[in-house]
């Protein structure tokens, strides 16, 4: 069994807290990402993870074994680098085959694993070349096969798609899931791509100033941010925010009459996904002033203002509006996510 | 603006060419006319006259003996002076200035610290002798002590040429992405398979490089020797010197000019064939 747990890890560069006392479990097989925008300490907690960074306190564990106290070799895991690290003088073959040859592994054992691997990632026809000769995206595939290849208990993924273009990057994508799917591996994905992150992962730990502001199913943290920083961060258009009075435990959209969470003060956020929205006619919808419309082919995106508070929001591409416009929306009341004006925390969800 | 005037580049570098080939392509020429001639007819008379002179032989060894230990050591010790810093965080830029010291220093000047240290009345028999090692002035430098004025001489090239080796191999290895190591390290390489595997092979141009350098200046090593040993320990360019200065005989320094410059073309050649450096296996 490999699953991971991070107690309370810490750590310091000097004054400056990159991680503050995170704490994740990662179950057997799981694919997690730590998502987050660059200097939220992802990186770091993969690194310490890895035993490339020491950790100022606290403890990891893989199945029940802690690991913080040995040299990177002896955890258990592979790692796939952001920009590939893959050995320019060995050949792909001899790439793949590096941590096999390192276990002092027999020549059939090798032969059978990197043939495997290299299966899986589709690279056998380079395996004689240098990497040198090979695109990125075939870059990349040989650093995952090498990873593959010694069967890791744990795999870490460092931003692997980040600097390949977009086409490849969501061709990899695809590949990557199949792959680790059916490989079946504990894996570890940073990245700064909501998408990736979205698209790829069993759960996502989104990070923020070296915090894990909140760790859920990808749709659940779309859905139900736990703080405005995730609802900000997930999603494009991200969420909007808009600061409302409440009365009698009410807000009113329009005609409409929300229930809001309770013991809540006299204002509240409501917070909004773009989609969330349909076209309602005015007084009974909530008042939207349009200061752009931009058609998008497949949906209309809005961008202006309710209760002079900026909001962006989407709506069918057939929906005839045009900049300039005032418009209606009826608000789908089972999508809103409460937050405190104060904590910026979200409220749990308010039962219909 | 040069695609209209596409001379400007070749009049703007016309003056180096014009310079060296002056002051390079005309005496290299001239030299080795002067070798291989006698009174303006081709012949191998000063070639002969250089092999048969008493302290040929001698210097052949000597030079090429001082080129085999010096060379390597140097090497050796500026991998290690380069792995070490590359691990220094704060304070690196000035731990490389300090090694570079010596780069800054003429090798006469060199030759003349490490003689102030070892001759009869130097700073060396002080330590011993106050240390109670010696009960009265040892030689170190003399004819009869041949060793310890091999070694002496080599401590002193090792100690004035490791620094220029050094900093190509810093400049190599900067070249070396972290990850490389990173890599290797994950995948359960020790730190000597990672140097020998994994850093060794990625600064092959700047190992390449600084053995050709440094070994084309151990063959023409000079006054470092000429400064400890005098005639003591002749060397290739020191029997040059003699033949010109003291015999007055050019054409015989010229034949040994020439064969200086076959041996370190042939060495450079040799390097060149054995770490072949090839552009696909780079970072």
């Amino acid at each position: 069994m490999a699953n991971i747990v991070i107690d309370r890890i810490r750590k310091s560069f000097g004054a400056f807290q990159a991680l503050k006392e995170v704490s994740l479990t990662i179950n057997d097989g799981e694919f997690v990402s730590l998502l987050g925008p660059s200097g939220c300490g992802k990186t770091t907690l993969l690194r310490i993870i890895a035993g490339l960074e020491t950790s100022t306190s606290g403890d990891v564990r893989i199945g029940d074994r802690s690991i913080i106290g040995l040299v990177p070799k002896d955890r258990g895991l592979a790692m796939v680098f952001q920009n590939y690290a893959v050995f320019p003088h060995m050949t792909v073959y001899e790439n793949v085959a590096f941590g096999l040859r390192m276990q002092k592994a027999d020549d059939a054992r090798v032969k059978a694993q990197v043939e495997k691997a290299a299966g899986l990632l589709h690279i056998e026809p380079y395996l004689d070349r240098y990497p040198n000769k090979l695109s990125g995206g075939q870059r990349q595939r040989v650093a995952v096969a090498r990873a593959l290849a010694v069967e890791p208990k744990v795999l870490l993924m460092d931003e692997p798609l980040s600097n390949l273009d977009a086409l490849l990057r969501l061709e990899m994508r695809t590949e990557l899931k199949t792959v680790l799917q059916s490989a079946g591996t504990t894996t570890i994905y940073v990245t700064h791509d909501q998408t990736e992150a979205m698209g790829l992962s069993d759960r996502i730990a989104v990070m923020h100033n070296g915090v894990v502001e909140q760790i859920g199913h990808p749709v659940e943290i779309y859905n139900h941010p736990a703080t405005r920083f995730v609802g900000g961060f997930i999603g494009n258009p991200p969420m909007n925010f808009i600061k409302v009075p409440v009365s009698n435990g009410q807000v009113a959209a329009g005609a409409e009459q929300l229930a809001t969470p309770k013991d809540v003060g006299n204002e509240i956020v409501l917070g909004l996904r773009g989609e969330a929205v349909e076209l309602a006619p005015l007084p009974q919808g909530l008042e939207m002033k349009v200061r752009v419309a931009e058609p998008m082919g497949s949906h209309l995106l809005l961008t202006g203002s309710i209760h002079d508070q900026p909001v962006r929001v989407i709506l069918p591409a057939s929906e005839t509006v045009k900049s300039g416009d005032t418009i209606g929306l009826k608000l789908d009341s089972k999508r809103i996510t409460w937050l405190s004006p104060e904590s910026g925390k979200s409220f749990p969800a308010v039962l219909a | 603006m040069t695609q209209n005037r596409p001379w400007i580049p070749y009049l703007l570098i016309l003056p180096s060419v014009a310079f060296l080939a002056l002051l390079f392509v005309v005496p290299l020429v001239q030299t080795i006319w002067l070798a291989v001639s006698d009174n303006g007819v081709p012949s191998l008379a000063n070639a002969e006259r250089m092999v048969t002179d008493i302290n040929f032989t001698r210097s052949v060894k000597n030079t090429f003996l001082l080129t085999i230990v010096v060379v390597p050591v140097q090497i050796a010790i500026a991998l290690a002076m380069g792995t070490m810093v590359a691990k220094v965080g704060r304070g690196r830029e000035t731990i490389l200035w300090i090694w570079t010291i010596p780069l800054g220093i003429s090798d006469l000047a060199a030759g003349l610290v490490w003689l102030s240290i070892l001759q009869n009345t130097g700073y060396f028999n002080s330590l011993l002798f106050s240390l109670g090692v010696i009960g009265r002035q040892a030689s170190w430098l003399s004819y009869q002590t041949p060793v310890a004025l091999f070694i002496a001489i080599a401590v002193a090239e090792i100690w004035r040429g490791t620094a220029i080796v050094m900093v190509i191999i810093v400049a190599g290895l900067n070249q070396v992405p972290k990850e490389f190591k990173e890599a290797a390290e994950i995948f359960g390489a020790g730190p000597w398979t990672r140097f020998w595997r994994i850093t060794l092979p990625l600064i092959r141009p700047a190992l390449q490089s600084a053995l050709i350098l440094r070994t084309v200046l151990a063959f023409e090593v000079f006054a470092v020797v000429y400064a400890l040993g005098g005639r003591n320990f002749p060397v290739l360019v020191g029997e040059a010197y003699n033949w010109q200065n003291q015999n007055q005989n050019y054409s015989v320094a010229a034949a040994y000019a020439v064969l200086i410059m076959i041996i370190s073309l042939a060495a450079t050649l040799i390097y060149l064939k054995a770490l072949k450096v090839d552009p696909e296996r780079l970072p």
